[in-house]
This record gives structure tokens, C-alpha cells and sequence, in this order.
């Protein structure tokens, strides 16, 4: 990965019809990098990539392309290619011609055309396919066909706005690892939008995640999972345990009533602090063993683990076992300093990571609302 | 029921149609007695074409179509994706605004355009009633078809198709042409035969537009039928329903097959 900064958005604002979509977003895309937009939906991901693609022009800021300033570069004249949210393959032509589109355009002799679709084609496992129509082309293969076309234009950057969507789950898996496979061979930087955490984390480079026209956190994969900013992102990116707790000094932190020792440091004395426990990493062992005792509430079987919901003092976590506890028991549970992750205190603050509505059909976002109520009864004991 | 139903199509269709099967009929009748059957005879086609009026006629009517087809279609599909691009509100009121003219008595777009162009002609000196008035005229009430033809098939279109044009380098422009047109084709050629169908069928406005310098068939008919009608008219009648019928026959079939390629996409 090159250390050259290829693309830069600088303060980019962006409103429709007065509502802002995007306010002061900040990112820069090195050379050969895979970037991945991940937030949920209408969190402003698509506007982001029309406006490096240069569909939306932004109300202020800038956009910089190899340090220079290209708002003003109409779409056409970008050195950038866009795999659109549902392909826009065009129609009335064949695989062919599809993906000689660009060259044809820029008038590419015909043998440079015909070698280059060739090679498209064969990249994307499509040989043999140039007369088919493309209406008669299965989803994945119109996708394959939409990355050919775009590739064969010879960008320095790709976006690719959800380009898997449409998929099923076993396709999805395979044109992950080849769109991966393909970003590397090529060298070239990928700026992928998804809202599949699980997508994002085993693809890219970076992840940006955004909420609400803002991003929250941009960092490696393992950063954004092991070391979340705040509550949406600990909540956002796989499950997590979010309780108030109060940082008594570096490397000790205070929780129901009781001191940890962790790894974290840097806050004032006393702050308070959102500590976040993931479900995977919690040790249960016997009642007389652990630092703490609950009650298990809830379990339900997941293929690699249980997910057992455990009622401490009122306030329910999420732990993931591979153990089977019944509904009843009472467990004691031990957590290690590494285990325990503080995060300042934000916005999202008490709106995230409480298990007390869990269900079975338990939706990511849960009811921030029932959240808020729950939180402030119980955080104080 | 169903022998009932039957009937009943066959009586509406027999008010629709007997008129114009006695107008056939007549067009080939051997005597100039408009009641009597006097043989079969295709005198009367023959005398029309050599009738020099109607023949003039015949290609004023012939070129106004091919020319208000022509334009109209450029000046509809051109409107079409202009109101296509403007948003919301302002789009619902172009669209119902184009409706207008369409549901629009004809009488009244005849006049109000015969008095326009007679206050421009006043004022200027240009614009006398001839041939570019009937053309202007024809033009202007063929333009709502082209759009309502074209209007669809802009909404069908994948809306990044023409986005990924410009991304894959073509200018606005050449976007347009390679990809948004071939789109939208089957629409704007669509419009165009209902546009030459229309100005072919046309008397009302082209009564009030066209002078005395640039008459058209169904302008010439009537002055003829304010004389003794000959069978003359007839004849000429049968050739202008037979075209508009095979024309009107076209573009049903053709929408009928976009109907079913649409099904097949999906
Ligand atoms: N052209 C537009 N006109 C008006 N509002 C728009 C327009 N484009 C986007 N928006 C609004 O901006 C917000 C962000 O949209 P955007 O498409 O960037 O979201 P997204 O993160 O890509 O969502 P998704 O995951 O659903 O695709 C949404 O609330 C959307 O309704
Ligand atoms: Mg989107």
C-alpha cells in the first residue's frame, strides 16, 4: 500500500432539501487500499461515493484527486469508476460491448479493445460469455460483468456501492474473496460501501464507519472491533456488553459496584466511562470462583455457540459459550484486564448494548429508547 | 350471457362501422346515383389520381406528416427527458400541463393557433396562413403524444444507466446518444407514428391553419363535399382510412411486444 494520498475529502457538507446528509466528513484514501464505507441505511455512504465519483456536488468542502482539487471535474473526466448499487449494465448491448464501453469511448484501436475485454473477461471468470445478452445474465454474473466493465477503463480507484447485495449468502462468500483477490492482484484502491459488518471486516484495509452523515471511526478491522470509539461502533460492528462505569485512575475502572484493573489510560480522574465487554470474551466458571454471579435468563443455540443472556444485578449481558448453562443457573463469570474495553462518553451513551429486550428475532439496533429508561434505574447500584 | 354479449358488440360494432363499409362499398360503385348499385368499378381511384387538386393535396398532407412527425418527435423526446430530470413537484405539473392540449378541444387549439398566428402575421409581416402555419400547427399538437410515448420508457430506465455512461467517459452528451436513446427508442419511435398518424387524421386544425396557399386532404374534401359530392371522395376516403388503419394497427403491435419484452425482464 502506497503512502500517497490518491483521494482526499476535506470538510465535505452536503444537505438535500435542507436536511444535511453529510456534516464536516474528513477522509483520504492511500494508493492501493481497500476502503470500506460501512453504516446503516441512509447513514449518507452512496451520497459519499457520488461525490468522489462526481454525481453530487457538495455544499462546502473540497475533494482532492493526487492533491489536486477536482470539485469541478464533471463525472466523466474523473480518473475514478463506480460499480453502481444495481450493476446499470446497458441493455441493448452484449457482454461484449459492455465492457468495451469505456475503451470505445476513448477510442481504443480495436485490437487493444478486444485484447483487454479478453482479459476482463477471463479475470472475472466470464470467458466464453461475449455475445450473451446481459438481460439474460444471472445476478452474479451481471455483477461480474459491471466489474468488468469498470476495470477495463484501467481506474486508479473503484467504487463499489454494495455491489453483493443481491446476492445470496454462499455467492457473496465467493465474490468477496475473488473481488478481494482481484483489488490485490491489480494493486489498484477499492472504496466499498456496505452495511454487513461481517463483510467490511474481512475485506478491507480500513473501515470508515458512519452514522447519521458523520463518521464515528475510521481504523484498521481488528482497531474498529477490539478498540470501538463509542457505543454506536461497539454496537454497530458484532455484540457488545456496554455498562456506565466510572475510570478511578489509568488501568483501573469501576463497575457494579466494583474495581477491574484494565488496560486503558488517559482519562481525568473519576471520568466516567462506557465500558464495553464483548460476549465471546467472558470467562464463565463456578459461582464461588467468579468476580461476579448471575443468573442465566435466556439461552439460545447458535450452530458455534450458545447465546446465553445472564441477569446481573438487574442489568442482562450477552455471553457467548460454547458451554450449555440452563435457563436458572446461577454462574460466576471472570474477566480479564484485555477483556475490557473503555470508551469516552458520547452521544450514544446508554443507547446501546443492553440486553434486557432481548429476543429471539433480537434486531441489531434494538429500542434505543427502552435502553435510555433501563440504563438509568440500574447503572447507579 | 355470452350470446348476449355477442349481440350486443355486434350492434355497437356494426353503428361503428357501417358508415365507413358503405363509404368502401360506394367507392367502387359504377354509377353516380349515390343510391343505386350500378357494378363494380375502379374508375373513381383513377379519376383521383389524376385529379390535380387532390394530388397536391395529397402531397402537402404527405409532407406536413413526415415534417411534424420528424420534429415533433426531436422537440417531444427532447421535453420528455427534460421534464423526466426536474423534480417532484415542478415534474407532476409539466406532465399535467402536456396533458392539456391532448383533452383540449380541438376546435379551440385550431382557432386560438389561427389567432396567433394572425396577430404575428399583423405585427411582422411573417407567418402569412400556407404551408409553415399548417406545419407549425401540426407540429404543436403532435408534441404532447411523442412525450406521453417517451415519458414511460424514461421511467423504466435503470436511473444509473445513464450515470454509468459518464463514468465509463462519455460526455453528457454522447451519454445521451449511447445509452439513454437506445433505451428509450422503442418510445420515441412509437411517438413518432402516432405523431404522422395524427397529422395525417387531422381536420379541425388544419381547417383553421392552413390558407388557401397549402391545403391538406381532409381540407380538400370538405371544400369538395360543399359541391355535389362525387364518389371521387369516397374513394379518397377509403385510401385515408385504409393508411391510418394500417398505421394505428403498427403501433398497437408494437406496444403490444414491449409489453411482453417488459414481462420477460422481469
Ligand atoms: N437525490 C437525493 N435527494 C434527496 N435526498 C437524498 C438524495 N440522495 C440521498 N438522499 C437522502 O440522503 C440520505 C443518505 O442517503 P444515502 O443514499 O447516501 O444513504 P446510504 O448510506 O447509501 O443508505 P443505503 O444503505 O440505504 O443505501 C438519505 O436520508 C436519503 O434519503
Ligand atoms: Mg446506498
Amino acid at each position: 500500500m502506497g503512502e500517497n494520498k490518491i483521494i482526499e475529502l476535506k470538510n465535505i457538507a452536503v444537505s438535500f432539501d435542507g436536511e444535511p446528509v453529510l456534516k464536516n466528513l474528513d477522509l483520504s484514501i492511500s494508493d492501493g487500499e481497500f476502503v470500506t464505507l460501512l453504516g446503516p441505511s441512509g447513514c449518507g455512504k452512496t451520497t459519499t461515493l457520488r461525490i468522489i465519483g462526481g454525481f453530487v456536488e457538495p455544499d462546502e468542502g473540497d475533494v482532492f484527486f493526487d492533491g489536486k482539487r477536482v470539485n469541478d471535474l464533471p463525472a466523466h473526466k474523473r480518473t475514478v469508476n463506480t460499480i453502481f448499487q444495481r450493476y446499470a449494465l446497458f441493455p441493448h448491448l452484449n457482454v461484449y460491448e459492455n465492457v468495451a464501453f469505456g475503451m470505445r469511448v476513448q477510442k481504443k484501436p480495436n485490437d487493444e479493445i478486444k485484447e483487454t475485454v479478453a482479459r476482463m473477461l477471463k479475470l472475472v471468470n466470464l470467458v466464453g460469455f461475449e455475445k450473451r445478452s446481459v438481460s439474460t445474465l444471472s445476478g452474479g454474473q451481471q455483477q461480474r460483468v459491471a466489474i468488468a466493465r469498470a476495470l477495463a477503463n484501467n481506474p486508479r480507484v473503484l467504487l463499489l456501492d454494495e455491489p453483493l447485495a443481491a446476492l445470496d449468502l454462499k455467492l457473496r462468500k465467493d465474490m468477496q474473496t475473488e473481488l478481494k483477490n482481484i483489488q490485490k492482484s491489480l494493486g489498484i484502491s477499492f472504496i466499498y460501501v456496505t452495511h454487513d459488518q461481517e463483510e467490511a471486516l474481512s475485506m478491507s484495509d480500513t473501515v470508515v464507519v458512519m452514522n447519521n452523515g458523520e463518521i464515528q471511526q475510521i481504523g484498521t478491522p481488528q482497531d474498529i472491533y477490539n478498540e470501538p470509539k463509542n457505543a454506536f461502533v461497539a454496537d454497530f460492528i458484532g455484540e457488545s456488553n456496554i455498562l456506565d462505569g466510572v475510570m478511578i485512575q489509568d488501568y483501573l475502572v469501576e463497575f457494579f459496584g466494583r474495581q477491574f484493573s484494565c488496560l486503558d489510560a488517559g482519562f481525568e480522574p473519576n471520568e466516567p466511562v462506557d465500558v464495553v465487554i464483548r460476549p465471546e470474551d467472558i470467562d464463565i466458571v463456578e459461582p464461588v470462583k467468579g468476580t461476579l454471579t448471575g443468573k442465566v435468563t435466556n439461552v439460545t443455540f447458535k450452530g458455534v455457540h450458545y447465546e446465553t443472556i445472564v441477569d446481573f444485578k438487574g442489568f442482562k449481558w450477552l455471553i457467548q459459550t460454547t458451554d450449555y448453562y440452563p435457563v436458572g443457573s446461577v454462574i460466576g463469570i471472570v474477566l480479564n484486564p484485555e477483556d475490557i474495553h473503555i470508551m469516552k462518553k458520547s452521544e450514544y451513551s446508554g443507547m446501546f448494548g443492553d440486553y434486557s429486550s432481548y429476543s429471539e428475532e433480537f434486531d441489531e439496533l434494538g429500542d434505543p429508547e427502552a435502553g435510555l429508561a433501563e440504563d438509568a434505574g440500574e447503572g447507579e447500584e | 350471457m355470452k350470446t348476449l354479449s355477442k349481440i350486443y358488440n355486434g350492434i355497437i360494432f356494426t353503428f361503428l362501422y357501417a358508415p365507413i363499409v358503405v363509404l368502401i362499398v360506394y367507392s367502387f360503385n359504377d354509377s353516380k346515383n349515390r343510391v343505386q348499385w350500378g357494378g363494380f368499378t375502379l374508375d373513381w381511384y383513377r379519376d383521383l389520381f389524376s385529379n390535380e387538386l387532390i394530388l397536391e393535396s395529397l402531397a402537402v398532407t404527405l409532407q406536413i406528416a413526415v415534417l411534424a412527425a420528424i420534429i415533433s418527435t426531436v422537440i417531444g423526446t427532447m421535453a420528455a427527458v427534460g421534464i423526466f430530470n426536474m423534480n417532484g413537484r415542478l415534474r407532476r405539473a409539466m406532465e399535467s400541463l402536456n396533458n392539456i392540449p391532448m383533452v383540449n378541444p380541438e376546435i379551440v387549439t385550431g382557432i386560438s393557433m389561427m389567432l396567433m398566428f394572425v396577430a404575428i402575421y399583423r405585427a411582422t409581416g411573417l407567418l402569412q396562413p400556407g404551408f409553415a402555419t399548417l406545419l407549425i400547427a401540426h407540429i404543436t399538437f403532435c408534441i404532447p403524444y411523442v412525450v406521453l410515448q417517451v415519458m414511460p420508457k424514461l421511467r423504466q430506465m435503470n436511473k444509473h444507466m445513464y450515470e454509468a455512461a459518464l463514468d465509463l467517459g462519455c460526455t453528457p452528451f454522447a451519454a445521451f446518444f449511447k445509452v439513454v436513446l437506445p433505451e428509450i427508442m422503442p418510445g420515441v419511435i412509437t411517438g413518432a407514428l402516432m405523431a404522422f398518424t395524427m397529422s395525417l387524421d387531422d381536420f379541425v386544425i388544419s381547417y383553421f391553419n392552413s390558407g388557401s396557399t397549402a391545403q391538406n386532404l381532409s381540407v380538400t374534401i370538405y371544400s369538395m363535399t360543399k359541391k355535389p359530392v362525387t364518389p371521387e371522395v369516397n374513394a379518397l376516403s377509403t385510401l385515408m382510412f385504409g393508411s391510418v388503419l394500417i398505421l394505428l394497427v403498427i403501433v398497437n403491435a408494437r406496444q403490444v411486444r414491449d409489453l411482453k419484452k417488459q414481462k420477460e425482464r422481469r
